[in-house]
């Protein structure tokens, strides 16, 4: 199974990585092992199995709803590298215009 | 040429659970910023997201109240895209498992035409927080609240059913009106509870393809949604019209001072979003008993309550859909029903008349205002007994609607019960005639119309209190009495 080289950057895009072209190559190279590797499991004899949706076997694991204590602001934004005013302070999100 | 224009919706509402759905914390509008926030909403490594059980019933709630198929079994998926109000980096939703599919509802149209708009879905997810931009280019920064994350939230999707931007206003309206009937959003547009995108083509009337779709995001208001849709409907139009359809699909937003919609991004494809099954979440499985359980819990639902209120109290329809639109006034205007014997249209008249005035002067709902049920029926008893005259009693409403007292302490209070003593009011009849030679002589030369300023005179001088039907009969017979 082979991952080419202009999914590797369509991927990178998807997540925000900048790649240079050395990179993509390599990280094409890389992926498509890895894939290989995990293409195995596609070579099971499943024939008359279920498919399995989910990893868990459980199901409806549900909670009350019912309010517990939230964190206290000051350790909410304890870990903030920049706040202001009891908010979040962050780079300005760019509006597309 | 015509050209029919084509629009779907995707409705986001706000559910009104006690907690956050994957969390504990409130889930309350209006709060102090991140005051409700947890290590779970925040999006921190390591926690678990457990699924609240309330807001599951309400999404199946809203489900059947849409005439829409429970999945037996449905899952929780991952969306993944990037924007700083969602700390997780992903969205917590449905993909191809939802909760409810299909399912409908029926709207009139502007032409009187009645037509299901079908649903392709209802799923259960999660809300982002909120985002403040402030200050001004280069120096502009945001500011990020994350109270609203992890709010419970239903996304109801239609079929391209819908033909015109009113269709589509219509639709949100009846909407609206079931989702607060059956208590499962407060749906107030203003707060965000309840918003909408819209997806939107052209194409010329007749043919079977769709135009090339258009996505207009967060509409916030019934206006925004009709001028943003009316604007759009135009501008593809005369697009097609000039042979220049647009070239690709497009998201676009709603600009309310210029009135206009613009360009935002072309449209993302769904497969970008990269959806998977959240681990963290185990699989939905909804016994048949439980639907049946929430099925038994759901009120009558206004397109019913209507009709009974047509059929049974034999209202027009006009004040069947006034009565019926709200829950709480159908609520209201039954209980009283309940406590009073006298005629249905009168109870209907007064809450639709002066409680409906006066709740939308003071910006109340039926229940937060202070009248009781119990108070109207028994103000409407005393006008039936003749213990207060019909304008009296409106002092004695207003009163009530106030104060929230029963109506007897009001009018004891107040002096205001009407006089229908004969022998006290012969005398001020006497007074008034004497008072008025003009108008007496007038009536006796055969202008019955001064017969109706003497009352007028009567009434006055007892404040509105006199019974106007033995005054009437008081001054028709001391006028014959005359030499």
């Amino acid at each position: 199974m082979k991952l080419e080289k202009e999914e590797v950057k369509r991927l990178a895009e998807l997540a925000r990585f900048e790649l240079s072209e050395e990179e993509a190559a390599e990280f094409s190279h890389q992926l498509s092992e890895v894939l290989a590797y995990t293409g195995q499991v596609r070579e099971a004899p499943v024939e008359g199995e279920k498919p399995a949706i989910h990893l868990l076997s459980l199901t409806n694991v549900l909670r009350d709803d019912e309010v517990k204590p939230s964190l206290p602001r000051e350790e909410a934004l304890a870990n903030a590298p920049h706040r202001e005013e009891g908010f979040f302070r962050v780079p300005k999100i760019l509006e597309e215009s | 040429m015509n050209y029919e224009t084509v629009i779907g919706l995707e409705v986001h509402v706000e559910l009104k659970t006690e907690a956050k759905v994957f969390c504990g914390c409130a889930a309350r509008f209006g709060a102090e910023p991140n005051t409700h926030v947890c290590p779970g909403c925040l999006g921190m490594p390591g926690v678990l997201p457990v699924l609240n059980k309330k807001a599951v019933e309400f999404c199946i709630k809203a489900g059947l109240a849409l005439q829409c198929r429970i999945a037996p079994f449905s899952m929780f998926d991952r969306k993944q895209y990037f924007y700083p109000d969602l700390p997780q980096a992903y969205q917590i939703s449905q993909g191809d498992l939802p909760l409810c599919t299909g399912g409908g509802l029926k709207i009139v149209t502007p032409g009187g035409e009645e037509k299901i708009i079908r649903l392709n879905r209802i799923h259960l997810e999660e809300e982002a927080g909120r985002t403040y931009h402030s200050g001004a280019g280069a120096t502009g920064y945001s500011l990020l609240d994350f109270n609203r994350s992890g709010l419970p939230l239903i996304e109801i999707v239609t079929e391209p059913d819908l033909r015109s931007p009113a269709e589509a206003k219509i639709f949100l309206e009846k909407l609206q009106e079931i989702l607060r009937y059956i208590e499962v959003s407060d749906c107030k547009m203003e707060e965000g509870s309840f918003r909408c995108d819209a997806n939107i083509s052209v194409r010329p009337a007749g043919s079977q393809e769709f135009g090339r779709r258009m996505e207009i995001k967060n509409l916030n208001s019934f206006k925004a949604i009709q001028s943003a849709l009316t604007y759009e409907a135009n501008r593809l139009g005369s697009l097609l019209a000039a042979g220049t359809p647009p070239e690709q699909e497009e998201s676009r937003g709603w600009d309310e001072t210029r009135g206009m919609t613009f360009f935002m991004r072309p449209k993302e494809k769904a497969t970008d979003y990269r959806y998977f099954p959240d681990p963290d979440l185990p699989p939905l499985v909804i016994a048949e008993e439980w639907v049946e359980e929430i099925r038994a819990g759901l009120p009558e639902l206004p397109e019913e309550k209507k009709a009974r209120y047509m059929e049974e109290y034999g209202l027009s329809a006009q004040d069947a859909d006034l009565l019926g639109s709200s829950r709480e006034t159908a609520e209201f205007f039954e209980a009283t029903l309940r406590l009073y014997s006298g005629e249905v249209k009168t109870v209907a008249n007064w809450v639709m008349g002066e409680f409906a005035r006066l709740l939308n002067l003071e910006k109340l709902t039926p229940i937060q205002s202070k009248l009781e049920p119990e108070a109207l029926a028994a103000m409407l008893q005393m006008i039936d007994a003749g213990e207060i005259s019909g304008k009296i009693a409106k002092t004695v409403f207003e009163e009530m609607f106030y104060s929230g007292k029963p109506p007897r302490e009001i009018v004891a209070e107040k002096g205001l019960a009407q006089i229908s003593d004969e022998s006290q009011l012969v005398v001020l009849v006497r007074e008034i005639l004497a008072q008025h030679p003009g108008p007496v002589a007038d009536y006796r030369a055969g202008k019955t119309k001064a017969l109706g300023f003497l009352v007028g005179q009567v009434m006055k001088e007892t404040k509105g209190q006199a019974n106007p039907g033995l005054v009437n009969k008081l001054l028709r017979e001391e006028l014959e009495k005359l030499p």
